[in-house]
């Protein structure tokens, strides 16, 4: 019986570590989603290239792990802005084709991108020392480094929640998602709106990219790789909410750790056929708007 | 009438190859396959920096006015297109040998064409499967086969008193075959197994897979994950479970500690034990020289590996037959030189190919993480000499 406890406290642990990784990485896309009806594939992209800044800075430049994590974020969140208005603009309001190949169009040039400047091969992501060991809570002990990663997807979410929530920003962001025409007529700057939501929706993906990195390694097949993840997440929370990804990823983060555990020889099919248990009751996802 | 054109069509076919063999009289074509991009990427670069190691190292052993070409083509990890890419080679661009592939996969796709086509396929990257040298009589391997580690370690294990043995393994080909070998020698020895987990090929988080070992209580668990993200990967889940404060012990082929790998795990592979076919710690002479030409070609900080090795090793067989017949060949005269093949002096040890099975015959060497030097270093301990395939020995041909 012990056992069985001390077995569902790690895989709940794992889990939600697990969860922490794609919450941060898929709550910009299923914002910017949700905003602007953009279909953004290549949302995975801004997360690799933050793990590339992180990992780089750190191993190439001796930056210290705090500090290449702020970097990682801000210099997608600046990247992220460049290839909005270059490239995005002009197909928004588009055709949902045109943006699937854009975006596609986009990640492929990213693995060649990746593989040019980095090398095929997986960016080694040395912890620091108090990252790498274990925290002993009484009970039992995690590894630091996991529970470095739950700590900071539950500290994101809650100032994302209150940001929403409680600044004019979000207020903006709010009803642009509900009625982006009522919004421009009443005087928001939607243009500058969707910059801004972006930038940070891509920021959160390169901070999310460059947490993770021990978890999902950065190599140059990144964004291909772990689309798959992203999208579930997004389409389970429904679009445009902060909330509903938060839940998805929990949902998925710990289904997946728990039927591999319990089922290994099936525990990989498992999240798709939750996904789509899901998608056929609620198509909108479990938060999306009707 | 449909003779006739077929007859016409070969006559055509057979002048165009008796054309292309004059053409390329005094320039070997040879294509080499690998996983260049993907999850063996690692892997492949370190195989084809051997191959082009002892190519730099050995040109001017050549005949005289006898030039190599290699055709390099990326599999990207996937069969299909690795028996595409192959396809190509031979049927277009006429190449004479075909050589390299990683992943076991890839070869069993790639090797009925040689057969179909007659041209040698040396396997010079492991794709280290048993089987795949049954598939065609072209086959011919260098690198190793997991069977050939996997076996010993299964009996080294129970000699060391472990009784409760548990696998866990990737789910493609060579996982199949080391948790196979594993088990066998394992329970021959009077060990026992008490669980068997798979999981997939390209998984991102072992974390499920661990707890599993870790709830089973075993004496020893037997790991395979192919060599490079996948390792690491799996080194980082053994820390975070405390796999071996928990008191279970390790074992595993070299896939699991790569030498280059090492300096980016920690401390935590220190004392694991694998078995393998080549670490960079061996103190052999031809060994340190082949770390300093090495090392002298990519620097201080490039660390080769066992697919360096096997990738070396292949291109000085490949060498050793062009010195030989002075570049001219046919497929079955190759085959016949590269059978009897030996060289008492790799940096892996002695190794041969076994006329028999076109495999090859190497020590395996049991091997323990130590600090040499400040490093982590695979440090030989015990030989087994001249292992051959034991796969073959136990399923004889029908």
């Amino acid at each position: 019986m012990n056992d069985t406890f001390s077995a569902a406290v790690s895989i709940g642990f794992h889990g939600i570590a697990f969860a922490m990784v794609l919450y941060l990485i898929s709550v910009g896309l299923s914002v910017t989603m949700g905003l602007m009806g953009f279909v953004n594939l290549a949302h995975g992209v801004f997360a690799m290239l933050g793990g590339y800044v992180m990992t780089s800075l750190m191993s190439r430049l001796g930056v210290p792990f705090a500090v290449a994590l702020a970097l990682a974020a801000v210099a997608t969140a600046l990247a992220s802005v460049v290839v909005e208005r270059v490239l995005y603009r002009p197909l928004y309001g588009g055709d949902e084709l045109d943006q699937v190949l854009l975006t596609m169009g986009l990640i492929f040039m990213s693995v060649a991108g990746a593989t040019y400047f980095w090398g095929p091969l997986q960016q080694p992501m040395r912890l620091p020392n108090w990252l790498s060991g274990q925290i002993d809570l009484g009970f039992r002990s995690f590894p630091a480094y996991r529970s470095f990663l739950i700590l900071c997807g539950a500290a994101l979410v809650t100032v994302l929640w209150l940001g929403l929530e409680r600044t004019r920003f979000g207020v903006q962001i709010r009803a642009a998602v509900d009625n982006l025409r009522m919004a421009q007529s009443v005087g928001i700057n939607t243009s500058r709106l969707f910059t801004l939501t972006f930038a940070l929706g891509s920021g959160l993906a390169g901070l999310g990219g460059a947490l993770g990195a021990d978890l999902l390694p950065i190599s140059p097949s990144y964004a291909l790789e772990n689309l798959v993840y992203f999208l579930i997440v997004v389409a389970v929370g429904g679009l445009g909410s902060i909330r509903g990804p938060f839940v998805a990823a929990l949902l998925i983060g710990i289904a997946d750790t728990g039927f591999k555990y319990l089922v290994p020889e099936l525990g990989a099919f498992f999240i798709y056929a939750l996904t789509m248990v899901i998608l056929l009751w609620r198509p909108r996802g479990l938060f999306g708007r009707v | 009438m449909l003779r006739k054109v077929f007859g016409a069509f070969g006559a055509i076919t057979a002048g165009l190859a008796l054309l292309s063999v004059a053409a390329a009289a005094q320039t070997v074509k040879i294509g080499m396959i690998s996983s260049y991009t993907g999850f063996a990427a690692q892997a492949a670069d370190e195989g084809q920096k051997g191959v082009d190691l002892y190519m730099k190292e050995h040109e001017k052993e050549l005949p005289p006015g006898l030039k190599i070409e290699i055709l390099r083509r990326d599999d990207t990890s996937t069969p299909e297109v690795g028996k595409r890419l192959a396809q190509e080679l031979i049927t277009r661009d006429h190449v004479q040998l075909l050589a390299g592939i990683i992943l076991s996969p890839v070869a069993a796709a790639v090797a009925p064409l040689t057969a179909e086509a007659k041209v040698p396929l040396v396997l010079n990257m492991a794709a280290a499967g048993a089987a795949i040298t049954r598939i065609s009589p072209y086959v011919v391997r260098v690198s190793f086969t997991l069977w050939q580690e996997s076996y010993p370690l299964g009996k080294w294990a129970a000699e060391q008193g472990w009784k409760k043995g548990y696998t866990a393994v990737s789910d493609f080909i060579p996982g199949h075959d080391s948790e196979a070998a594993f088990t066998k020698s394992f329970t021959d020895a009077g060990g026992k197994i008490v669980g068997a987990v798979r999981f997939p090929v390209a998984s991102p988080d072992f974390a499920p897979f661990v707890q599993r070992i870790t709830d089973a209580k075993p004496d020893v668990v037997f790991i395979f994950v192919p060599a490079g993200t996948q390792a690491t990967a799996m080194v980082k889940a053994i820390r975070d479970f405390q796999l071996r404060e928990a008191g279970i012990n390790i074992a595993s082929p070299q896939d699991l500690l790569p030498d280059e790998e090492l300096p980016h795990m920690g401390d935590t592979p220190l004392g694991l034990i694998t078995s393998g076919t080549y670490s960079t710690a061996a103190q052999r002479p031809a060994n340190q020289a082949f770390l300093a030409a090495w090392k002298g070609a990519y620097g201080d900080r490039a660390i080769p590996d066992f697919f360096s090795v096997d990738g070396w090793d292949g291109m000085a067989m490949i060498f050793d037959m062009l010195k030989a017949t002075k570049g001219k060949f046919t497929a079955d005269e190759a085959m016949a030189f590269f059978k009897t093949w030996k060289n008492p002096d790799s940096p892996r040890g002695p190794i041969s190919i076994d006329p028999e099975t076109r495999d090859i015959v190497q020590n395996i060497y049991m091997r323990r993480v130590e600090k040499v030097d400040g490093n982590l270093a695979n440090v030989e301990f015990a030989t087994i000499p001249q292992v051959k395939d034991p796969w073959k020995e136990l399923n004889p041909p029908k």
